[in-house]
């Protein structure tokens, strides 16, 4: 009965109450909408720098990623991915050759890393052979196929079949040039990648820096259950402490504070949307109390309880925050439904996001753990708006309430 | 048997140095299916009184007994449970819940008393019956008149099963006919079924029906007559 009350004390003014329920709706949708649009952001910009960038897991000389030294191999590479292929809980592994260098083209030059990989290994790793919209990847050209980014494509203004020449010092200290020709230009929305990264079969590499073909300076794994991340590279840390095992999360910090800190900036987002609706709510609430005084008064000089009375108010409260705080929320899902097929375009207005790793096409998603927060957020605002107001009710004395002329 | 024991009771205000005597040392007993008039000029101590019999304001000193339990020395808490389960209320302004029907009105005393659903439900129906708004049961405060208000309002008072029933001024806001015709199912409840009624008022027609009438002046009793001694 006290709930049904509570329910049908909302409508005795139609007008405020809808005033505030929208207000609700609007600032929850526009919490939730956000949050999904964000969250899309962020999860396309782990996906592309975790499934197209680096992978789960590196192994590296623990050397080798200060200076690049092409004498810093992995000991007894090849053997370690052989046996890292064969545990239970890896997906892929791709054992790699890994050189500083310059590139030019007729037009210009830059630094480049340049990956020497087995394509097909490397398709177990990596999705970016999914990402090549014009030509192959590491095939289609007679001798030295090179696979370079969309940006450095622009850059050196080189196309399809292009002739680049790569100058390095091999790992006898010589300086050597050599020609590649382009096979396939990939595209995975990261401009600075892109610039940077160049593949290459590991084959001609190994012949180009005069090292044996079985030497690798990267061991990159892919593993099954994502989820296992922390305890599969603490295991693999152990077992070959002779060299450096990171996972993505160490190797590129910034991608997993992207990850922590995105939950954190969100769930803060809708705090602050929350507080200031609270504000409203707390408003609205107090208005109805003192409309109300009078029979408050009358309830508890009947015989209900002050705690019933502050239950009834905090019922009212709640009720009124979450019918808004469910509207909004729908409505932020809905929308998110809608929008999260064909993504959200932002090419527009962000030219230079792509620069940056992150893609101008979103796709929001919707999580439900994400929801969940927001909903038990609503909830709380409802609880914490419904104090005040309630207590003021509780200061009168019935045989005063009673007597007020409202 | 007494419903009602009052003993020596004071309620002072302090108005800045000023000490207000609202009750100047009352004594009284009320029995078991009385029909009684508390009247008095303005400021008289009326309604002082009834809030102290109603256990909504506590008194200064003295002592109220109602079925045996002095009530002036319980806790807020236990007055609040005190007055669902013994004192009925009617009020001047009726102050039915607007957002329920008569039925549900009636009700939520016997809710609130945690009374079983068949109980409450055989209950108001007959109470509505007996204050004469069968058929109207559904019907919401503000589409009743203000005589069908005070009806369910005294249905209410009654279904908590109360020791008695406190109408502060009940008849204030309403018209002849309606004051007639509220006072006449009182009086048939108090003759039927002995329920005892105390008004406060200053409407002749209620001091007329009453069967005895006590008047306050100066927070004192100053007359206590029984009907058969009244002017008709």
């Amino acid at each position: 009965m006290i709930s049904s009350i509570a329910w049908k004390n909302i409508w005795r003014n139609r007008v405020r109450s809808g005033v505030i329920i929208a207000a609700i709706t609007i600032g929850m949708f526009a919490g939730v909408f956000t949050s999904t649009f964000y969250k899309g952001w962020i999860n396309q910009r782990l996906d592309a720098g975790v499934e197209t960038e680096v992978s789960h897991v590196q192994i590296h000389h623990p050397e080798f990623s200060e200076n690049f030294d092409l004498k810093s191999v992995i000991p007894d590479g090849a053997k370690m991915a052989g046996e890292i292929a064969e545990m239970e809980f890896v997906d892929g592994v791709s054992p790699r050759m890994v050189a500083q260098a310059m590139i030019a083209s007729s037009e210009t030059g830059t630094g480049v890393k340049i990956l020497g990989v087995d394509p097909e290994k490397e398709k177990t790793v990596l999705n970016l052979y999914t990402k090549i919209p014009e030509g192959k990847y590491l095939d289609g050209v007679k001798r030295n196929p090179i696979l370079i980014g969309k940006k450095l494509a622009e850059k050196l203004k080189v196309k399809l079949h292009s002739k680049l020449v790569i100058t390095l010092q091999d790992s006898e200290g010589h300086l050597v040039s050599e020609a590649f020709r382009v096979s396939g230009i990939y595209h995975v929305g990261n401009g600075m990648f892109e610039e940077m990264n160049v593949f290459v079969l590991k084959s001609d590499l190994a012949r180009f820096v005069q090292l044996d073909e079985n030497t690798s300076h990267e061991i990159v794994v892919h593993l099954k259950d994502h989820d296992q991340l922390s305890q599969k590279t603490e295991l693999l840390a152990g077992k070959y402490d002779q060299s450096l095992v990171q996972n993505w999360k160490q190797m590129a910090p910034e991608l997993g504070l992207l990850n922590e800190y995105g939950n954190i900036y969100i769930y803060f987002f809708i705090a602050i949307i929350l507080l200031s609706l609270g504000f409203g709510i707390v408003n609205t609430m107090l208005m109805a109390v003192m409309e109300r005084v009078k029979e408050i008064g009358m309830l508890m000089a009947i015989g209900m309880s002050k705690f019933r009375v502050f239950w009834m108010l905090m019922l009212e409260t709640v009720l009124l925050t979450l019918t808004g705080g469910f509207m909004g929320i729908l409505l932020g899902i809905g929308v998110t439904f809608a929008t999260m097929g064909s993504g959200i375009d932002l090419s527009f207005y962000a030219e230079g996001l792509e620069d940056m790793g992150y893609s101008s096409l979103v796709f929001p998603v919707v999580e439900f753990k994400m929801v969940l927060v927001i909903v038990t957020l609503v909830l709380i605002t409802g609880i914490i708006a419904s104090i005040y107001p309630a207590r003021k009710a509780l200061k009168y004395k019935p045989a005063e309430a009673i007597r007020i002329d409202m | 048997m007494n419903v009602i024991e009052v003993k020596q009771l004071e309620k002072i205000y302090n108005d800045s140095e000023v000490k207000v005597y609202a009750l100047n040392g009352v004594d009284l007993r009320i029995e078991e299916g009385e029909f009684t008039a508390i009247v008095g000029p303005s400021g008289s101590g009326k309604t002082t009184f009834l809030n102290m019999l109603g256990g909504l304001d506590q008194p200064t000193s003295g002592f109220i007994s109602i079925g045996g339990t002095e009530i002036s020395k319980l806790s807020s808490s236990e007055l609040i449970h005190f007055r669902l389960h013994n004192i009925g209320f009617v009020f001047q302004a009726y102050n039915l819940i607007p957002v329920l029907t008569a039925k549900e009105n009636v009700e939520f005393i016997m809710q609130l008393q945690n009374k079983p659903k068949s109980e409450r439900e055989s209950r108001t129906m007959a109470l509505l019956k007996e204050v004469g708004l069968e058929g109207r049961e559904n019907s919401r405060p503000n589409k009743l008149s203000g005589g069908q208000q005070q009806r369910v309002a005294v249905a209410r008072a009654l279904a908590s099963k109360p020791k008695f029933v406190l109408a502060d001024e009940p008849t204030a806001n309403l018209d002849s006919k309606s004051t007639e015709n509220l006072l006449e199912i009182m009086e048939e409840l108090n003759r039927k079924e002995n329920v005892t009624f105390i008004f406060s008022t200053h409407d002749q027609r209620v001091v007329n029906k009453a069967r005895r009438v006590i008047t306050l002046e100066d927070g004192k009793i100053i007359s206590d007559v029984r009907k058969a001694i009244l002017p008709q």
